[in-house]
């Protein structure tokens, strides 16, 4: 195994982190940021991605266990769930059911190879459980992953702004709708303006990756 | 070694669910069958949350790098993107709004029927 794939991606990525720490907006995204150096060092370089994923890899294998911990946030954000749990349940199984479908519909509307409109139905989940539904229906995990991540960042640049024109001003209603959206990233903004919103933007999150990984795998041969 | 602790249990549960996930060939994610069996252990008390709190924490606030090698991978899918854009970009920005509003108002009704 070489020590590259690996240092590269911690190299590049520490630096992105930095500019974000400093700069903080949207298009300042480090995971973004970082895949499009990285690839392009390496087009411009002419190594291969199995070259990099040598050694990189093993940042990937972390995936599984990061999934696993998300039980920790939902354990400690039990009270909320029990608090609104109607409210919860139908954000996830409605929203959750909605971002499937409209991206499954709409890209096929757009003349999409099945191949897409497989990869972008987990695109509101949070990446690391989406890369893992994406491997198992059979799409493209490295394009789930960026349509994710580039989710996550409409979200960010432009949700709060869009559920204000709405004249959405339920706290309840704007923190479930960025969680399920738009995951980490939809998170992570609103959470700057309402703390409640924000926590549970964070809860439905976690929640409507488990109740995807469930219903796509069984949705998806319906879809087919 | 209290951090052997955690990372045992926090890696125990992820075999778990991937043995799960292939030995009953299930197509959910092993990991996300690893999350719900320790969120039961949790709810149950057989694991405390003193024991796995710090090691989970490290997991979750760090997660976005390890998205960085699969994007990557994109650079072996140029050309069908490339063909594909249209439909990617176009369905990425609507199936985003769609969902964001029907969330929002789906909530939102229900919990103006409460008041």
């Amino acid at each position: 195994m070489n020590p590259y794939g690996i240092a590269l991606t911690l190299v590049v990525f520490y630096a992105f982190s930095e500019l974000h720490r400093r700069k903080r907006a949207f298009y300042t995204n480090p995971v973004l940021l970082s895949i499009t150096a990285i690839a392009a060092l390496l087009w411009a370089g002419g190594y291969s991605y199995e070259s990099y994923m040598e050694s990189a890899v093993i940042l990937k294998f972390l995936l599984g266990p990061a999934v696993v911990s998300l039980a920790v946030p939902v354990y400690k954000g039990r009270e909320t769930i029990k608090a609104y749990a109607r409210e919860i349940t139908a954000g996830i199984v409605i929203g959750g059911t909605v971002a499937i479908l409209s991206a499954f519909y709409t890209a096929k509307l757009f003349g999409g190879a099945e191949e897409v409109l497989l990869s972008m139905t987990p695109k509101s989940v949070t990446t690391a459980i989406a890369i893992g539904v994406s491997e198992k229906i059979g799409g493209i995990p490295a394009l789930t992953a960026v349509l994710v991540v580039l989710t996550g960042i409409l979200g960010n640049a432009v949700g709060v702004e869009l559920l204000n024109v709405a004249g959405i001003k339920d706290r309840i209603a704007r923190g479930l709708a960025m969680g399920v959206t738009s995951h980490g990233l939809g998170t992570a903004r609103i959470i700057l303006d309402d703390e409640l919103a924000g926590a549970v933007s964070g809860l439905a999150m976690a929640l409507n990756g488990v109740f995807t990984s469930l219903l796509l795998p069984y949705l998806i041969e319906v879809l087919k | 070694m209290k951090p052997y602790r955690g990372l045992a249990i926090i890696f125990g549960f992820y075999a778990l669910g991937e043995f799960t996930s292939s030995a009953l060939d299930l197509p959910i994610p092993g990991s996300v069958l690893g999350m719900l069996y320790l969120l039961a252990a949790l709810l149950g008390g057989a694991v405390k949350l003193d024991w796995v709190e710090n090691e989970a924490e490290l997991f979750v606030r760090n997660m976005s790098i390890m998205f960085v090698p699969p994007g990557v991978g994109i650079i072996t899918y140029i050309g069908l993107l490339k063909s594909q854009a249209v439909p990617v970009f176009g369905a990425l920005i609507i199936s985003f709004l769609i969902t964001l509003l029907v969330t929002a108002k789906t909530v939102e009704l229900l919990r103006g029927e409460r008041k």
